[in-house]
């Protein structure tokens, strides 16, 4: 591979790299988990992005009159103390807590990998990165979150207006909180690699710190990236809905799973409607994206690949 | 009709529990668990305007004389209540002599005197300390003790409701010898003190962590020999009104409860589990919106939200707050969020009787049609998005309360209604340890008022409103001048409501003193400062193997622990 890669990758590139992922492809495929969990994930996906068009209730609507309904036909998940329709609002939550889950992850894996890479590139900033990381590593996530909320909040919701706002802040805060575990695990595999024989041989031949880095680190470091990125999504989910849970996140009138499942907890013994779906759907997702991580770290390891 | 058959009940209980007390014997009924969700965070009254903090100290401090659950005064540490006919105040109505009862102690052994009692007013009425309490002792002179046993308050006008100071649970009297270095400034500054007072109630301070739990002991200087029945009472602090309410109703973990703010029917549904009993009671506690006649803009910087950084872009406009008034359908908050423990009113001042005005009475109906005419007719007019605006000024409104799963109900509902008249509303909950915390370095609390509006519920203690109506005076309001204390929330300030409350505090004689209160009320309310809601009833529960609980809004709700008892 490495061989092609730096004689003529233009013309030797494609069928290998094709193959690669064919293998990667079919042995995700032989994983009973990753399918079951990949079928559940874009099933919950397609029902939050599509499902509003077909269940057309306005998910804040208030109807005093329906309140505290069990499941029926014009309401299938029931109605909260207001009246306001569950499955309208858990589809609506769902968007913003999977839109969380998602971009959270993206900036997290984006932070976590660049300082990985450096770090364990790099001799030189290696120390200063990695106590930067231990540093994170020890901040205490809820008071950080309440200074951040207290100084930034006004200002970014003067900019871009207090749901946005809320959106960034929350986004960013999970996501500057846990890029610290897949900048350890990248620093680890990039310490390794770069000592391996094809890195020295390209660096050999004068290949450029950036281009080592892009041709031959990054693309064999992806597989504790894509990892740990399954599991950030889980991980962003779960945090934004304790946020919600302790009332720090967005507005009270703007479902998230996790502000569902809090306001619904009071009402557990009379409408369990109203936590049991919020619930379901927190679980499912963050159980079905941590078998997509589990297939796909079994599919990208070629040692187990091969089985 | 059922809150009064289950007052009668809890009297018919106490009433039992004094016929047996007799042969009870302090501390014999051991411990006593009582749930705040607000935690307490200072013992000292005089220093906190949070109810859970004057309810917690209630049971060190004492007044003279304190409100029962009918609102009347009853004598406390005093022989009787001063009166005109008893001679106890002065027929120019400018002094009230309080006759202190023999043999009173301290938790400490030493005897209550009269120099206490004087201290204490010294003590509030110091302007640099700060006190929280200051409106009950508005207008006073002097107050002096004239021997160890006779206090003489002295008033600088004619004081035809003298009861202020040293009545009621927000105006106890503090130990001389334990404050007397903690005057004015320094009066944050004791810790000890404030978190230890030496009071004269049924139960001393033995262990108290800020913002968590109080332990107390029984007292063993306590009057009544045979009095408290308990001998340590853990004062728990945190959670919420469900959870607290959970606790005593299902689970049985705590004896009492209070401020059950919860749905009605999860209430009667944890009620029916048939461990406890909820207890309620008509105060004078009004769930209201005060409206910011300041400009929020977080653009101000530090005159954000004060008079110096000038009036608010539209709720100065008395056409918008009454239309968001009028937008308002108060029978639906009722229906949702609080059932029998609550009415609609259109007045801060609900109650007693004589004193609630009917001129704002157009708000009991909601009437959308004329709201929008209100708007349409200021020039409000709708904007592409459906918001109404006026010289690019949107209406477009924060609007902030406490986090309680009834507060965001009524938040949620209100905001609907709003959108029909076109005003746009963003919804904010603050923690209520933060909101209510009154720290002044927190942008989140109540005083500070970040937002358009906010909605919370207060109350005055007692039947007279003056000194409740002292609150919003232009003296009152709140601002980094004075560290942000000060009950004028909605920055109000109007020459004439000044002076027509200087008449009130002038006054003789009820009637006119109700014609009065109801033209402040109505300035109140006309002007937008204020957009009451809801007249709430205090909802609390108590175990069933607790008895003696007679549920008082007009002092506070502990007024008389030291007849509560454990019953089979």
């Amino acid at each position: 591979m490495t061989d092609a890669a730096a004689n003529s990758p233009v013309t030797a590139m494609p069928p290998k790299q094709r193959s690669m992922w064919g293998d990667v492809w079919r042995s995700y495929r032989r994983h009973p988990g990753a399918m079951a969990g990949t079928a559940v994930f874009l099933l919950i996906l397609l029902a939050v992005v599509f499902g509003p068009y077909i269940h057309t209730v306005d998910p804040g609507k208030l109807d005093i009159r329906a309140k505290n309904i069990t499941m029926s036909l014009d309401h299938p998940m029931g109605t909260d103390n207001l009246g306001r329709d569950m499955l309208a609002q858990v589809l609506a939550g769902g968007r913003t807590s999977l839109a969380v889950g998602i971009t959270a992850m993206l900036l997290s894996m984006l932070v976590g990998a660049a300082v990985g890479i450096l770090a364990g590139y790099f001799r030189r900033i290696d120390g200063a990165l990695m106590r930067v990381t231990d540093l994170f590593l020890a901040l205490p996530l809820l008071p950080l979150l309440l200074v951040i909320t207290m100084l930034f909040r006004d200002t970014l919701r003067a900019a871009i207006g207090p749901e946005s706002g809320i959106f960034v802040l929350i986004v960013f805060i999970i996501g500057i909180t846990s890029w610290m575990n897949t900048a350890r695990i990248v620093r680890g595999e990039v310490l390794t690699l770069k000592e391996r024989e094809f890195v020295l041989a390209a660096r050999s031949i004068g290949t450029r710190n950036h281009r080592i880095l892009t041709r031959h680190i990054l693309p064999n470091v992806l597989s504790p990236i894509m990892v740990s990125a399954t599991l950030g999504i889980a991980n962003a989910i779960i945090t934004e809905s304790a946020l919600s849970f302790l009332g720090l996140g967005f507005p009270s009138d703007f479902p998230t799973w996790g502000r569902l499942l809090f306001d619904g907890a009071n009402f557990m013994t009379l409408t369990p409607s109203r936590v049991i779906w919020p619930g379901l759907a927190i679980s499912l997702t963050v159980l079905s994206v941590n078998f997509m991580g589990d297939g796909l770290r079994d599919a990208l390891d070629p040692r187990i690949r091969g089985r | 009709m059922i809150k009064s058959r289950k007052l009668m009940l809890a009297t018919a209980a106490a009433l039992a529990l004094s016929a047996t007390g007799a042969a009870a014997e302090r501390g014999a009924d051991g411990q006593l668990n009582i749930l705040y969700w607000q935690a307490v965070s200072v013992l000292n009254p005089f220093l906190s305007g949070g109810t859970k903090d004057v309810e917690g100290s209630s049971l060190v401090l004492e007044p003279l004389a304190r409100y029962d659950e009918t609102g009347t005064m009853v004598p406390w540490l005093v022989e009787d209540i001063p009166t005109v006919e008893n001679g106890g105040v002065s027929e120019d109505l400018t002094t009230i002599t309080w006759k202190i009862k023999d043999g009173i102690k301290w938790s400490d052994g030493t005897p209550f005197t009269a120099e206490d009692v004087a201290f204490t007013a010294a003590y509030c009425m110091d302007e640099s300390g700060g006190c929280q309490q200051a409106a009950n002792f508005s207008d006073v002179a002097s107050v002096e003790a004239v021997d160890p046993l006779t206090v003489k308050v002295t008033f600088a006008v004619p004081k035809p409701f003298p009861y202020g100071p040293f009545v009621g649970a927000q105006s106890p009297v503090l130990q001389k010898a334990q404050f007397q270095d903690c005057m004015g400034a320094a009066a944050p500054t004791c810790t000890e003190a404030n978190f230890h007072p030496i009071g004269t109630g049924p139960f001393v301070v033995q262990d108290f962590k800020a913002n968590d739990v109080v332990v107390f002991a029984a007292n063993p200087e306590f009057r009544d020999p045979e009095k408290p029945a308990f001998s340590t009472v853990v004062f728990k602090g945190g959670g919420d009104a469900a959870s607290a309410a959970r606790s005593v109703l299902e689970t049985g973990e705590f004896d009492y409860a209070w401020n059950l703010q919860v749905e009605p029917e999860i209430l009667s549904q944890m009620e029916a589990a048939g461990r406890g009993e909820l207890v309620s009671a008509f105060g004078t506690s009004v769930e209201r919106f005060e409206v910011n006649m300041t400009d929020p803009d977080p653009a101000l910087g530090d005159k954000r939200s004060t008079v110096e950084g000038g009036p608010h872009p539209f709720l100065t406009d008395p056409a918008v707050t009454k239309a968001l008034s009028l937008a308002i359908d108060r029978e639906i908050l009722v229906e949702a969020g609080y059932g029998a423990a609550g009415q609609v009113t259109c007045n801060l001042v609900p109650a007693p009787e004589a004193y609630a005005s009917t001129a704002n009475d157009w708000c009991k109906t909601q009437d959308i049609e004329a709201a929008n005419k209100l708007l349409d007719d200021a020039g409000w007019v709708a904007g592409s998005d459906g918001i109404r605006e006026k010289d690019g000024v949107r209406l477009s409104m924060l609007y902030q309360t406490s986090t309680n799963s009834v507060r965001q109900g009524t938040q949620a509902l209100i905001k609907q209604m709003w959108s029909e008249i076109g005003v746009e509303t963003e919804l904010r909950n603050v923690d209520a340890s933060v909101f209510f915390g009154g720290d002044p370095a927190s942008p989140d609390t109540f005083q500070k008022l970040y937002a358009d509006v906010e909605m919370f519920t207060n109350n005055f203690d007692g039947t007279d409103p003056q000194s409740y109506l002292a609150s919003w005076r232009c003296s009152e309001i709140p601002s980094p001048k004075n560290n942000w204390l000060g009950g004028n929330n909605p920055r109000y300030c109007s020459e004439e409501y000044d002076a027509l409350f200087e008449e009130l505090s002038k006054t003789a004689g009820i009637e006119q003193r109700a014609v009065i209160a109801k033209q402040l009320n109505d300035m109140l309310v006309e002007a937008g400062a204020i957009i009451p809601l809801i007249h709430r009833g205090g909802v609390s529960a108590h175990a069933n193997s607790l008895g003696g609980v007679v549920m008082n809004e007009w002092d506070s709700e502990l007024w008389n622990i030291a007849d509560w008892h454990r019953v089979e």
